[in-house]
């Protein structure tokens, strides 16, 4: 089996995917354009992808919803080009890839750190459609000077009632990272969302 | 691919790849948690710690080829720590350097906040040497771990109390404590109190690098900053009664710069930049006035 290729330059393409996905961290809502790596297997999408080689290693599990763990093709390509290990517990994973965020498990399934350590928690990376065009969610906290706005689709119906349960959680809880074909956007745990009226 | 103007045998600066994203995943994590103190695996580099190497770290995990970087020490461009961190990411990754603080991208920092207001294309990155604000409060990390679990500061509380109670007011000018969205206590790192008010809502983001302790910590932009005080002490930033002798600037933190030995001294800005800006508008103090002509080299 051939495996395709990822970065062209590792080094200046994964600096400024990671830039990518820090500002849209520091600046939860706004979208950062990301070169998205097209030879990434399906269902993997070249933005996550790019994240997910950007981002994890031999430390790092990765947990790969049920969409993306029926492809091989997608553990083989994750597993050459970053080195880490594909587990089946969502618990144990650093980061979890999701395909289909419409069917996205509870997060209370994923690591939620502890109250000493609340950094040791899942990312999500979720993969979405488009990052706008979608219900619009009215977003504040910090990184937003008043209040911003991001209307990603392919989300699921509730997504609103799950990361107001995890913004609950503070400091505890799992950070969202959106990837979409625009780019990326991020919904860190202190991130409160409602729905625009 | 394709290779970058820097020093041979090196990495784009320094750093060798798996490092850069072990610190950026610690990055991530510290902008999600804003004040919380991320442990990571801090590398040895090329100058002691001490020198800003956790400040150096952040700075190369984050640096791209695009960037244009700043570095000062207490707030000048010119001092030795900032001169050799700049010649080595100009010589570790070719990237742009600048004194002028509008047009830098990345600013590396020792002790101090640039005066200019910080845009939202701006990263601020804090040389921290002791990043734990409790730590000479409570010297096990197991415990201020879990103090800052627990949200028990009440110690830190104390400390400034115990101030009051022997100055009549809370003394402490530098490293003051500051409550982060009304969560986390947090070291500033050794910026005078000055700039505390700077961190609240600023556009830029803020990273701290503790190198030797091994600890990131980030404000993201327009971030709740509070400094911790009383309601019958508030917290109080530091006034200055002089000028700028260069300058004539009323508004800025002051160097005091012994000038002889018969008690002879002068305040000038502390931000190289900014009070050469202010002269180069035209500003002028009170010892910036003609020179003795034999200092001025002027004709006999």
């Amino acid at each position: 089996m051939a495996v395709a290729l990822a970065f062209a330059d590792p080094v200046r393409d994964a600096q400024a995917a990671f830039r990518a996905v820090m500002n849209a961290m520091a600046r939860p809502g706004s979208v950062q354009p990301v070169a998205g790596l097209t030879g990434a297997p399906a269902p993997l999408s070249p933005t996550a992808a790019a994240i997910a080689v950007a981002l994890a290693d031999y430390e790092t599990p990765l947990w790969l919803d049920p969409a993306l763990a029926a492809a091989p093709d997608v553990g083989a390509w994750l597993t050459f080009h970053t080195g880490a290990r594909i587990v089946a517990e969502p618990a144990r994973a650093a980061f979890a890839l999701v395909a289909e965020p419409a069917a996205l498990p509870d997060f209370a399934t994923f690591a939620q750190g502890t109250d000493v350590y609340p950094d040791r928690s899942t990312t999500l990376i979720l993969q979405v459609a488009s990052l706008t065009g979608g219900p619009v969610l009215r977003l504040s906290g910090p990184g937003i000077s008043g209040h911003a706005h991001l209307a990603a689709t392919s989300l699921p119906a509730d997504i609103t009632a799950h990361l107001a349960a995890n913004h609950a959680l503070f400091p505890r809880g799992v950070d969202l990272v959106l990837a979409g074909p625009e780019g990326v956007a991020a919904l860190p745990r202190t991130t409160r969302v409602t729905e625009e009226a | 691919m394709t290779s970058h103007p820097t020093a041979s045998g090196y990495n784009f600066a320094y750093l060798d790849e798996q490092t850069k994203r072990m610190i950026r995943r610690a990055i991530l994590k510290a902008i999600a948690i804003p004040g919380y103190q991320v442990p990571f695996a801090s590398r040895e580099m090329p100058m002691p710690y001490g020198w800003g190497t956790g400040g150096v770290q952040v700075t190369a995990a984050i640096l791209g080829p695009d960037d244009r970087l700043k570095v000062i020490d207490q707030g000048a461009d010119d001092t030795t720590n900032a001169v050799s961190i700049r010649k080595f990411f100009e010589k570790t990754a070719g990237v742009a350097t600048t004194t002028h603080t509008a047009e830098a991208t990345v600013i590396q920092t020792r002790h101090r906040i640039p005066e200019k207001t910080l845009g939202p294309d701006q990263v601020l990155v804090y040389q921290v040497p002791i990043p734990e604000p409790l730590r000479f409060l409570e010297p096990r990390e197991t415990e201020t771990r879990v103090m800052h679990a627990l949200e028990d500061y009440g110690l830190m509380h104390v400390k400034l109390y115990e101030d009051i109670a022997r100055h009549g007011h809370i003394a402490t000018t530098y490293a003051y404590p500051v409550k982060v969205e009304d969560r986390y206590v947090m070291d500033p790192s050794p910026t005078p109190k000055f700039d505390n008010p700077k961190m609240n809502d600023c556009a830029a983001l803020q990273l701290f690098g503790a190198g030797r302790e091994k600890r990131i910590y980030a404000l993201p932009p327009h971030t709740k900053v509070v400094s911790l005080d009383f309601e019958d002490h508030p917290f109080e930033p530091t006034k200055f009664d002089h000028a700028c002798g260069l300058c004539g600037a009323t508004h800025t933190y002051l160097d005091e710069v012994i000038t002889d030995d018969a008690g002879g001294r002068m305040f000038v800005c502390s931000d190289t930049d900014h009070c050469e800006e202010r002269r180069a508008e035209g500003h002028r103090g009170d010892l910036l006035g003609e020179a003795p002509a034999e200092i001025a080299g002027a004709a006999e």
